[in-house]
């Protein structure tokens, strides 16, 4: 049953309109320059790189591969020369050991990736993960041990500032279904669902038009932060919950993310690797764009191509404002999952002045997964982690609702984010035992 | 009157009557050493020794399944008071304290942000890789602090903690605490230690901080005792081979050597 929403949940200042309505642009690079392309992007082990120092690579050439079961391919986004392995700083993770490629000409003709007897063997040759932002290796989601019913079409694009998704969703709408009716179609799926948040008509609209052409269902869903949620989306679209500590897969659902969709068209069809994305430049620059950018490149480039900043710069957030993290350097490179680049001033962010709880109670209201954020950080601080199992920390999605809401500027998530995984790491050594 | 006085007295001895069976049907065996014992420990209560408090531990002492050396807050003094009382024979071992093996101070190894979040070094270590240049190094949380009941360990002006020597007793919670493995417990008597714990390539260690093992391999080479291994682009004075000469602390060119 469709609910269209779910419980909790922020309304924050979207802040969408200055680069929804921008077309995507092609960023253009020049011959010599270097790109920096981490060797792990994704969700679990790290890739093994392939090439070493003064190799020429081609455009699509696979230049790392898998290092696990967990783990995915990385391709070279231009012709070039490897200069060399060295650390260089993540968006997520500290220094990663990264591939340096000078480009040396811009031919935009990719070698196709291998042609697998299996689906999925093509979409893990392909290098895809979830471009959502949680960078997930897509062929594990698409190989389920059991039935699924549900396939949704993830185009909530909840995170305030981001369009990268919904220009997606307008330009390529075509290519995105496609994507979706072939993962429906090789898994055997009944129902496919694309689910849109309503503060994007148009995308809506270009979804409509194609609703006589192919076989979905259109749901159109009410405009709350984190509605994009999997666990959320889920709910809001065909009233289900994912038990504790279980996934979308054991109600019969799996979730995926537009752009994930179009990449995997896009290699099924066309043999295309996955080596570049939409990326959302705003906030404090000239000319906030959603640019298609080839992985690797500095967030430096992204922003100078944007007109460069205004105002005196405090931030820079890699992803969304929600859930992204801020940037320690600006030579850190765009990644798989890169979904915006988010510039701030002094006067766009809080003033920070933490206080105690006044046990007021909000952050409870806006916890969309139910928790009760205010008696959790006691336990965080004291460092009470096994009093945190009875709390279900580990149900924590990490999405901030808690401390946007908080009015005495209370870290909430921060602590959460430590004491998951402190909790998870006391689960796995009882389970041993 | 009279009767009232009846119906207590005998419900009275009555009710006295089934203690006094019990006390001596269900009567449990006490080593009067356990009790003797518990009273010569700190009664810190710590669970340095791995035992949930002290009196768990005089129990294992008794039954003979800790070492007489077990508590490390107590040191020599108790050992040979235990083991007087046991009867056991003792020789006496040194002292150990706990040592921080990272010299990534503020000036020697640069922040990459304002940290503005939870202050324990578990939640500053998830921001991209900490926040010191060098991912191994010290994040200056101060978890150890917390973690430290003897008041022993300290965050110094260049933001790395700082051990008291004198009230350290090497009961281990500070290494349990630090997310970065960067505390060990080592001998007070030998004084030279590697304070670097990176595992990245010299250049790169070199290139995050100042002060940083670069593998170099120089105090390898020349210990007189072998009693250095570099490994993993990191060196290790193995503390049951030093003489303390010093030779290393002279060779290092990062400084990456320091005499506690």
């Amino acid at each position: 049953m469709q609910r269209y929403s779910f419980v909790g949940g922020i309304h924050p200042d979207y802040s969408k309109e200055k680069t929804s309505s921008k077309k995507i642009e092609i960023l253009s690079y020049e011959v010599g320059e270097v790109l920096t392309i981490p060797i792990s992007q994704h969700l679990g082990a790290p890739s093994k790189e392939l090439v070493k120092k003064k190799d020429i690579v081609n455009v699509g050439q696979k230049i790392a591969s898998a290092g696990g079961a967990v783990s995915s391919n990385l391709h070279s986004p231009f012709n070039g020369e490897i200069e060399g392995i060295s650390l260089a700083p993540h968006p997520i993770m500290g220094n990663i050991p990264s591939i340096k490629l000078r480009i040396t000409d811009l031919n935009n003709e990719y070698k196709k990736i291998e042609t697998k007897e299996k689906f999925q063997d093509t979409v893990a040759e392909a290098g895809i993960v979830g471009l959502g932002g949680a960078t997930f290796p897509t062929h594990i989601k698409l190989s389920p041990p059991k039935k699924v019913e549900y396939l949704i079409i993830n185009g909530a694009e909840c995170e305030p500032f981001l369009t990268c998704d919904h220009r997606l969703m307008v330009e390529y709408t075509e290519e995105i279904i496609l994507g979706a009716i072939l993962i429906k179609e090789k898994l055997n799926i009944n129902n496919l669902i694309v689910g849109i948040e309503d503060n994007k008509p148009d995308a809506i609209k270009s979804f409509e038009a194609l609703k006589g052409k192919y076989l979905f269902e259109l749901q159109i869903l009410h405009t709350k932060y984190p509605q994009g949620g999997e666990k959320q989306l889920i709910y809001s679209t065909i009233g289900r919950t994912v038990p504790e500590g279980k996934l979308p897969l054991d109600v019969g659902v799996i979730v995926h993310n537009v752009g994930t969709c179009k990449a995997i068209y896009e290699a099924f069809t066309f043999g295309k690797p996955l080596y570049e994305r939409v990326v959302t430049v705003t906030g404090a620059v000239k000319e906030p764009k959603n640019i298609l950018v080839k992985i690797g490149t500095p967030i430096s480039k992204l922003i100078d191509y944007c007109g460069g900043t205004v105002g005196d710069v405090k931030k820079i957030i890699i992803g969304g404002p929600m859930m992204g993290f801020a940037a320690t350097s600006l030579d850190t490179p765009v990644t798989k999952g890169t979904s915006g680049v988010i510039v701030l001033r002094d006067e766009d962010l809080y003033d920070g002045k933490k206080s105690n709880c006044i046990r007021c109670g909000r952050c409870i209201e806006a916890c969309p997964m139910g928790l009760v954020p205010a008696i959790m950080e006691q336990f965080s601080i004291q460092e009470m982690y096994e009093k945190l199992i009875d709390w279900h920390v580990v149900n924590c999605i990490e999405c901030g609702c808690c401390s946007y809401v908080c009015p005495s500027r209370r870290p909430l998530v921060g602590y959460f984010k430590t004491a998951k995984r402190q909790v998870i790491n006391i689960l796995r050594q009882r389970a041993q035992k | 009157m009279l009767e009232s006085v009846i119906v207590l007295g005998v419900a009275g001895s009555i009710a006295g009557a089934g203690l006094l069976i019990a006390s001596k049907k269900f009567s449990m065996e006490k080593d009067p050493k356990v009790e003797k014992i518990v009273e010569i420990l700190p009664s810190a209560n710590c669970g340095g020794c791995g035992y949930p408090g002290c009196a768990a531990l005089a129990e294992a002492l008794v039954k003979g399944e800790a070492l007489i050396t077990a508590c490390p807050v107590g040191g020599n003094v108790v050992a040979e008071k235990i083991a007087n009382l046991l009867g056991i024979e003792f020789s006496s071992s040194v002292k150990k304290i706990a040592k921080v093996r990272c010299n990534g101070t503020k000036t020697n190894c640069e922040e990459k942000y304002i940290y503005d979040g939870p202050g324990d070094c578990n939640s500053i270590t998830l921001l991209a890789g900490g926040i010191k240049k060098c991912t191994y190094g010290c994040v200056g949380g101060g978890s150890c602090v917390t973690a430290c009941k003897f008041d022993a360990i300290h965050i110094g002006e260049g933001g790395i903690p700082i051990v008291d020597e004198e009230k350290c007793t090497a009961c281990g919670m500070c290494v349990k605490a630090c997310p970065r493995k960067l505390i060990e417990i080592l001998p007070v008597d030998k004084h030279f230690v590697v304070t670097c714990r990176s595992m990245d390539k010299g250049a790169d260690a070199k290139n995050f901080c100042k002060v940083a093992c670069i593998a170099c391999r120089l105090c390898e080479k020349n210990c007189p005792s072998d009693a250095i291994t570099v490994e993993n682009n990191l060196a290790y004075i193995h503390a049951d081979k030093c003489t303390n000469c010093g030779k290393c602390e002279e060779v290092c060119p990062t400084k990456a050597i320091n005499r506690f």
